[in-house]
């Protein structure tokens, strides 16, 4: 048979879940890692990325809204996914996906990031006209009190919110790696480390990600870099980073030492079929040359211009090592028989319903989404231009 | 008796009864059949397999599999003697015609046939997001077409590779021990196309059901007992390299 290396059982050959699950724990992880950033600034007062604090609320939101989209377009009949919600079957870990993204987008970021604008969306539906008014008069939701008191409730029940935020972030994307770890019957996702390290790269390419927009959006902005937020904000990224690579590198370690019925199979695999995205694109290219490149700001004195070129470079490797990591977890747990005695191959379509055309499409869809929500609420306070002049951010 | 247009007139109300029922698909009811008094399993006698795939011809038959996907297909082991855990297998076509002559040389070959295990703890249904798949109170995995969301988890849960997505329904599909003749007092179809017995339909509830005597008196196993699924497909004289 094309494509089979060796024996599969008859119903393994074809891929079951292709480049858009891939996407889902991708566009989660930007999720939970913007999200996590984020809170440093609210929760645990670090002042330095206070810069990236508003910005990564909205990338956050961004990626969130799209995050099921793959879901919902991989699902044999997606006019039965809210089935979910209906009858959902307890013992299913899949089926309190939609509960757990409900929880974080309604009562953790969509609540904070209203909190957080509420005074600027007031002052807007009163300074513009137009349909603009009519859209920020109803995003006020009725409450026009921008007092002093109000605006102190709004920052504790803010505060609060972050609170119970940072741990439904881990919750969110935990719960992701639980979905793979705890399937037995693959012994390429069952780990109990799978949720811990689905975490830490949350983590990883949230904060990559959420620098690289800061300085991009600066750039395209013509503004001044703040540096010592982006110092703060790539130190922050090389230590969990490290922390990231040291669990996948102890679940490797670990395999390869017990060796069990599954290792040779799965040795094989990464030496021939995923050797190039696990051992050349995740390790070499998109973990230690990222953590090696970072490490060196730390250790050498490099000039403003070296150090940004050297975390933009960073953050695209980074973005692009977990990425990969993402891939070799999904596609690579699809490319071996559970019977450790052959191997398939993964064809991706180009414009079919899972195809790659799909893929790109919703990977570029949220940083539009980011676009028009950075268009409406602006996250830089020092905007010139219309009424928000003078308007110092709520907190 | 010659059939006049009186009768012809009195003949055709009842056959658009008849053809309603035909076109709405309506099951046959099985007015004796009681759930609790069965426990459903079935006992594949591995020495007496062929590899001949009318099995595997006969489960396409009747329950319209399409091709390349399988509800029961038959593996052939090839065992060496100085190496029996790396076996040499096939299963072409998963076997639905038969084997070609071996081209191995030396150490053992048999046939496994395979199917759903219909495990009592199965991980398929454990981790179905929406209860599609269930455990039927006689012991059978079975699947709510109307229901299931073509999801794929349950797929990726099996640990003997039984499901499939049908790409006619887009919805998981898997042997069902031919349920809708089962209940009725038959067996299934591969049982019943067996030429030699290698399959037989077997109920754990039923107290004169041979399989109690030959499970006494045989060495009898599941497939990856490790995996704690409780597998109710029992395998007499498995060799220890299938997988």
């Amino acid at each position: 048979m094309p494509g089979v290396e060796g024996f599969m059982y008859p119903n393994e050959v074809e891929l079951q879940w292709s480049v858009l699950i891939v996407l889902y724990p991708f566009l989660t992880g930007l999720v939970a890692g913007a999200f996590i950033l984020a809170s440093l600034e609210r929760v645990f007062q670090v002042e330095e990325v206070k810069p990236t604090y508003r910005l990564a609320l909205l990338t956050a939101l961004s990626f969130l809204l799209v995050a099921p989209l793959p879901l919902q377009l991989h699902l044999g009949h997606p006019e039965r996914s809210y089935e979910m919600y209906l009858t959902p079957h307890k013992t299913s870990a899949m089926a309190m996906f939609g509960f757990v993204y409900l929880w974080y987008l309604m009562a953790v970021l969509v609540f904070e990031i209203w909190l957080d604008y509420r005074r600027d969306i007031v002052v807007l539906s009163q300074s513009t006209s137009g349909w603009k008014r009519l859209l920020y008069r109803a995003m006020t939701l009725g409450s026009s009190n921008i007092s002093e008191h109000a605006l102190h409730v709004d920052e504790r029940v803010g505060w609060m919110i972050t609170l119970i935020g940072i741990p439904s972030a881990f919750l969110l994307h935990g719960y992701v790696g639980f979905i793979f770890g705890s399937i037995k019957a693959n012994p390429w996702w069952s780990t109990p480390l799978m949720p811990v390290v689905f975490i830490f790269s949350a983590m990883v390419s949230g904060i990559a990600a959420v620098m690289l927009l800061y300085m991009l959006v600066t750039w395209l902005r013509k503004g001044t870099i703040d540096m010592r937020c982006v110092d703060t904000v790539a130190s922050y990224l090389l230590y969990t980073f490290i922390i990231d690579f040291s669990l996948e590198m102890l679940d490797l370690i670990h395999r390869i030492y017990e060796s069990d019925e599954s290792f040779r199979s799965l040795n094989f695999m990464v030496h021939t079929k995923l050797y190039m995205s696990h051992i050349v694109v995740q390790i070499v290219f998109g973990t230690v040359a990222p953590i090696a490149l970072l490490a060196l700001t730390q250790v050498l004195r490099l000039r403003e211009m070296a150090r940004k070129r050297i975390y933009a470079l960073a953050g695209c490797l980074t973005m692009m090592g977990i990425f990969a990591m993402r891939w070799n977890v999904v596609i690579g747990g699809q490319l071996f028989s559970k019977s450790f005695l052959g191997y398939t191959t993964y064809k991706m379509g180009l414009v079919t319903r899972e195809g790659l055309l799909v893929a790109i499409v919703l990977t570029i869809l949220p940083l539009g989404i980011l676009w028009v929500l950075v268009k409406l609420l602006p996250p830089w306070p020092e905007k010139k231009s219309g009424a928000l002049a003078g308007v110092a951010p709520a907190h | 008796m010659s059939v006049t247009r009186r009768h012809l007139l009195l003949l055709l109300p009842a056959a658009a009864i008849a053809w309603k029922h035909v076109l709405a698909g309506t099951p046959e009811v099985s007015p004796n059949y009681k759930l609790s008094e069965h426990w459903w399993s079935m006992l594949i006698d591995l020495p007496k397999c062929i590899g001949c795939g009318n099995c595997v011809r006969a489960c396409q038959t009747e329950n319209d599999v399409p091709d390349g996907y399988f509800r029961t297909w038959v593996e052939r082991y090839h065992v060496t003697d100085y190496d029996i855990e790396n076996p040499h297998v096939d299963s072409p076509d998963g076997a639905k015609e038969g084997f070609p002559p071996s081209k191995e040389q030396g150490g053992k070959n048999f046939f496994v046939p395979k199917l759903c295990n219909h495990c009592a703890d199965s991980p398929c249904t454990q981790v179905c997001p929406v209860g599609a798949t269930f455990i039927s109170p006689d012991g059978v995995v079975l699947i709510d077409k109307k229901y299931c969301l073509g999801c794929r988890y349950c797929v990726q849960a099996c640990p003997y590779g039984c499901r499939f997505i049908n790409p006619k329904t887009e919805t998981a599909e898997k042997c069902t021990l031919c349920y809708h003749r089962i209940t009725k007092g038959l067996t299934t179809a591969c049982c019943e196309a067996c030429p030699t017995g290698a399959r037989q339909l077997t109920d754990l509830k039923n107290p004169s059901d041979p399989i109690h005597e030959f499970l006494k008196t045989h060495s009898v196993q599941v497939l990856k007992p490790y995996m704690a699924t409780h597998a109710k497909v029992f395998y007499n004289g498995l060799d220890g390299s299938v997988r």
